[in-house]
């Protein structure tokens, strides 16, 4: 599980963390916690293209349906497919085995800092 | 002297309302009503007392008279017209003990799966039965009808679709009535539609660029050709491919599935369902493995208790509109359940070999009709067919379709030279003798050889697969074994025949036996949506009657019945004002406003319609925010389309400001739609015509007494001001295009003339009896007494439970309309007890909860209705009132918050009798907490149902039933 403070973050309550030239994309504990019993995740294919704050997938809850949103350009390295068959996964480890997507990028855009994200959700 | 129904209808008496009364400190139930009502919106401001155009109240024995003449008008005779609507024989049992029992018929949509598991069933057996027939890996809950399924497939083709194309091809083989809902509903979202001439010979070529494909299996003409290869040039061009299959020539032929098919859709009608003149029937939908997250429309599925035994439950519920608002799949939520129970069932008495033999018989007789009308050289055009075949006649085609009507005959005149044939379960050997002699087929001794058999099903398309292999289809053969699993299943629900279910904005009441009656009279079911207008005239009637006095009370000027679900009527009265804009040059007024405390449906329809929804807020009191709304306004000026408001409010409130809104939209050149959901608090007392609306949809099966059928059948009839009549749906195959027109003389009519939203011109027209003998019974006066009555026991309710609930919102004078909402989330923050809990408790005490979380999350909605007596209504007080003293025993540490009787609710018998007692409260609390329940106790058949377990174990079939033991 990665340290909260040292990811970066998006005002659509996902977290990345940046490797080199690759992004690994996942929701924020509190968007989990907001979607509650998470049940079906649907993410796009590896190889496709993702264009920065268009939608690139799906978390359905019990309560609700979140659109995954591309925090940055690039293309789709890997997907997780543990969070596919164990969509709980989410919700137990959402910043660690909850991990969604891995892209890999050429320019990183200017991402909000764990305080900046601190801010939005008011904690 | 009869007692007038009015009495029979309104369950308070003149004694409990003055109880009732004293305790809220009015003098009268029109004192109240008028306190609660805003005076500028009263219908006295608009018209004079007494200038209503309803009959006098008729009795019950009187309206059924009536009803009895116009039955008489219409004429039944013996339909061989097909395009997608057989005569069929709907099983006796099935009829007594669904039909025309209310354990079936006044069930609510099984929102509360613990008490629903009856129907739930019975659904899943439908589906079951879809997906086996179809080939298909999963099938909806039903669907309004087959032309609005095939709608829905097409768009459930353009969002799955990776094809960027904006084309959707179209088999000209289709049935006319879906060419023309297709044509209607594609123009609105800017969809191209393309019309092609398909076969087995079809080549990439001729189709050209596209997202998706659509085969009518068999063909309206009756042809059967194979599409499979069509459907892989679809998936090469990354297409989906729809196919509308009839599900009795499934016995018999190669399933969609089989032949790769992406859709299924279809009608189950003929599987035991009358026609009705049109409807209602159960269509369906059916998809391939991966696409059950794109489906619209309800979908049971099979999660487990909190015993861990096996429990159905309405699977994927947050991808509908109430949830996904503009994002939705579709806009549609009633779907045909007590229909689609009826057909399920039909499967389950018949089974796999039964049906066979019903399809086997009907191909035979179809072969039959085709060798004798060939010997007799008649060029009969199909060579190949299941039930329906066409025949070429150079000139007389209209001698020989009026010779055939003269004889009881109903026959397809195509066109000049063409005639269509159609046979089904219930025709004859007699039938065909006389059908073959209008083509000059008899003998001196009008004999007619049948012996020869024509077989008309092509080789390579023979079924070879198994289908309803389950016990449930292969074990109800008799009529004892079926009358009792009928029993077995009603009896696990909850319906009004149990007690009250007071859910908010679903308006429950009473579905009167007489009003029910003439709904299996074979004069109003034995009718094709089709048959000449000689023959309905009767029906023709009914209709014009029931639309003219539904002008009467909503202050409009014409009214379309055609919508089959309140949905639909949201699209069509949306259409009507896309339709209006146009025709005024006023192409960029797109924008639909719409408050944010509104159904979800709302803002699903306006996106069906073509518009953009923007979202006005509201105030901390549920009104919409004047200040707001005439921000967007001024934002939209140049674009604004319409505002959809619903009145009363969907918080129960009378908005004082109503007219206000209603004229800050007018003056800006947009139109308001008023929501009808809400209609039950204002029949009598005012008319959305007269403060400000321009077309509204009303939901028949919540204010005009048509039962909820556990989930349908709806109908959700437009009204309109004269501005917008011409735009309300018209229909290409109406016996008759001239509807009434409110007007000085009376006489005035307007065509009808936008474009169709149900498969059938009249939408659902058997049902439409009960409406028109619940205003013929009522009169204006019965109509208003039963407002104020509904409006009397929701603030009654609201007041003797104010003390131990907050209640939110409340408009003039401290009263609510028809419905309260009471606040949970105060109980919730201090004693962990949840809205889901108190719910679920409720079940124990014997009732159905109220509506749950709309519209604000962890609230309680609460609608009596005035059919409940004071008894119940305060049986169900002294209910909440005991939950509410279980919550504050948690919050006080009596019991832990983990284990006590709402946390555990519901409790079955099984649980509090097996194995050993563990809980720190007994099992007397657990089961009867109130000591009337020893006498008349519910019990629910399963305990709390676990919804993520179903949605991430998505089955939607029937379980085996080694999962029950």
């Amino acid at each position: 599980m990665a340290d909260k403070t040292e990811l970066q973050y998006t005002a659509e309550h996902e977290w990345v963390l940046v490797d080199g030239d690759t992004a690994t994309v996942g929701i924020t504990a509190y968007a989990a916690d907001k979607l509650g019993d998470v049940v079906f995740v649907e993410l796009p294919e590896v190889g496709s293209a993702v264009a920065a704050g268009t939608v690139v997938g799906e978390i359905e809850s019990t309560k609700s349906v979140g659109e995954l949103f591309a925090p940055i350009n690039g293309t789709v390295a890997e997907i997780n497919d543990a969070v596919v068959d164990s969509p709980e996964l989410v919700n137990s480890d959402p910043l660690g085995a909850g991990w969604l997507i891995k892209v890999t990028f050429e320019t990183l855009p200017t991402l909000l800092s764990y305080a900046e994200y601190s801010a939005i959700i008011g904690e | 002297m009869s007692q007038p129904f009015t009495q029979r209808h309104i369950g308070t008496d003149a004694d409990a309302q003055s109880r009732m009364l004293a305790v809220l400190g009015h003098s009268s139930v029109e004192s109240l009503v008028n306190a609660a009502v805003p005076a500028t919106i009263q219908v006295e401001q608009y018209r004079r007392e007494g200038d209503s155009t309803l009959p006098p109240a008729a009795t019950e024995r009187e309206a059924i008279q009536e009803l009895r003449a116009l039955a008489d008008k219409n004429t039944v005779k013996r339909s061989m017209i097909g395009l997608g609507y057989y005569d069929t024989i709907t099983p006796a049992v099935i009829k007594r003990n669904v039909l025309e029992n209310p354990s079936w018929y006044t069930a609510y949509t099984p929102y509360q799966p613990e008490i629903s598991q009856g129907r739930l069933e019975a659904i899943i057996n439908f589906q079951t039965m879809v997906a086996d027939l179809t080939g298909m890996a999963t099938a909806n809950g039903s669907m309004l009808d087959e032309s609005t399924s095939v709608v829905e497939g097409m768009l459930l083709a353009r969002r799955a679709s990776k094809s960027p194309s904006n084309r959707f091809i179209v088999d000209a083989d289709a049935l006319p009535q879906t060419h023309a809902l297709l044509g209607n509903r594609a123009h609105a979202l800017g969809i191209e539609l393309a019309v092609l001439p398909l076969d087995e010979s079809t080549t990439a070529e001729d189709l050209g660029d596209y997202f998706g494909i659509f085969v009518q299996y068999p063909g309206a003409s009756g042809r059967i050709w194979n599409p499979a290869a069509v459907i892989a040039l679809a998936h090469e061009n990354k297409a989906l491919a729809v196919v509308a299959a009839d599900l009795l020539a499934l016995t018999l032929i190669t399933s969609p599935g089989e032949l790769g098919a992406d859709v299924a859709v279809g009608t189950s009608q003929r599987f035991g369902v009358p026609m009705g003149f049109g409807g209602p029937h159960a269509g369906y939908l059916a998809v391939r493995k991966g696409l059950e997250r794109q489906m619209p429309g309800r979908l049971v599925g099979v999660s487990v208790d909190a015993a861990g035994h096996p429990a159905y439950r309405l699977s994927l519920q947050v991808r509908e509109q109430h949830i996904r608002r503009d994002k939705a799949t579709s806009n549609i939520c009633t779907a045909q359940v007590l229909l689609a129970v009826m057909a399920g069932m039909y499967a389950v008495y018949h089974g796999p070999d039964g049906l066979k033999a019903i399809a086997t018989e009907v191909h035979e007789r179809a072969g039959a009709l085709v060798a004798a009308l060939r010997a007799l050289d008649v060029d009969v055009i199909n060579d190949t067919f299941f039930d329906t075949v066409r025949v070429s006649v150079p000139t007389g085609t209209a001698e020989i379709v009026a010779q055939a009507a003269a004889a009881g005959y109903n026959l397809h005149q195509v066109d000049a030279t063409t005639i269509g044939i159609s046979v089904d379960e219930t025709t004859t050997a007699a039938d065909l003798t006389a059908v073959v002699g209008f083509f000059g087929g008899r003998d001196a001794f009008g004999h007619v050889d049948l012996d020869v058999i024509q077989p008309g099903l092509p080789d390579d398309l023979a079924r070879t697969s198994d289908y309803l292999t389950h016990a449930v289809f292969n074990t109800h053969r008799s009529e004892t074994s079926m009358m009792r699993y009928l029993k077995r299943l009603a009896d696990y629900d909850y319906a009004l025949d149990r007690g009250m279910i007071p859910l908010g904005s679903c308006t429950m009441k009473l579905n009167a036996a007489t009003e029910m009656e003439a709904v299996t009279w074979p004069e109003f079911g034995g009718l094709h949506p089709f048959a000449p207008r000689a023959d309905v005239e009767g029906y023709l009637e009914l209709i014009r009657q029931l639309e003219t006095w539904l002008t009467d009370v909503t202050g409009y000027d014409s009214v379309s019945l055609q919508p089959n679900a309140g949905s639909q009527g949201e699209l069509a009265g949306l259409l009507a004002i896309r339709g209006f804009h146009l025709a005024n040059g006023d192409v960029d007024r797109t924008v639909c406003l719409i408050p944010s405390s509104a159904h979800g449906t709302n803002a699903a329809s306006a996106v069906l319609a073509g518009m953009r929804v923007v979202v006005v807020a509201c105030d901390e009191l549920g009104n919409v925010d004047l200040g707001d709304l005439r921000a967007k306004i001024a934002e939209h000026a140049g674009t604004l389309a319409a505002l959809m408001i619903t009145y009363p409010s969907t918080h129960g409130v009378y908005e004082h400001e109503v007219g206000a809104i209603c004229a800050a939209v007018h003056d800006a050149g947009g139109q308001v739609y008023v929501d009808g959901a809400n209609l039950n608090a204002l029949l009598g007392f005012a008319r959305f015509g007269d403060f400000g609306g321009d077309v509204s949809h009303l939901n028949l099966h919540k204010t005009f007494c048509i039962p909820h059928g556990g989930g349908g059948p709806g109908v959700g009839p437009v009204a309109a001001k004269a501005h917008l009549a011409p735009f309300l749906p018209g229909h290409p195959l109406a016996q008759d295009d001239e509807h009434y027109l409110l007007g000085g003389t009376g006489t005035e009519t307007v065509v009808h003339g936008g474009g169709p939203v149900s498969a059938a011109p009249y939408g659902s027209p058997s049902i439409l009896p009960i409406s028109w003998a619940y205003v013929r019974m009522m009169g204006a006066d019965g109509l208003k007494q039963a407002t104020g009555a509904a409006v009397l026991a929701a603030n009654y309710v609201a007041k003797q439970l104010s003390g131990h609930f907050p209640v939110l919102y409340a408009g003039d004078n401290g009263l609510v309309a028809h419905e309260c909402i009471l606040d949970l989330r105060p109980l919730t923050a201090a004693t962990g007890v949840t809205v889901d809990d108190v719910a679920k408790r409720l079940v124990d005490y014997g009732f159905h909860a109220p509506t749950m979380s709309f519209p604000v999350a962890g609230t309680l909605m609460v609608e009596p209705t005035e059919s409940e007596d004071l008894g119940e209504i305060d049986r169900f007080i002294e209910a909440m009132i005991g939950i509410k003293a279980e919550a504050d025993a948690v919050a006080a540490g009596t019991w832990p918050a983990d284990d006590n009787p709402l946390h555990n609710a519901p409790h079955t018998a099984q649980s509090v009798i097996e194995g050993e007692w563990t809980h720190p409260y007994d099992r007397e609390t657990a089961v009867y907490p109130v000591r009337t329940l020893i006498r008349n106790k519910y019990w629910a058949p399963v305990r709390r149902i676990d919804n993520a377990y179903g949605d991430r174990n998505l089955v939607c079939a029937c379980p085996p039933p080694e999962a029950f033991e």
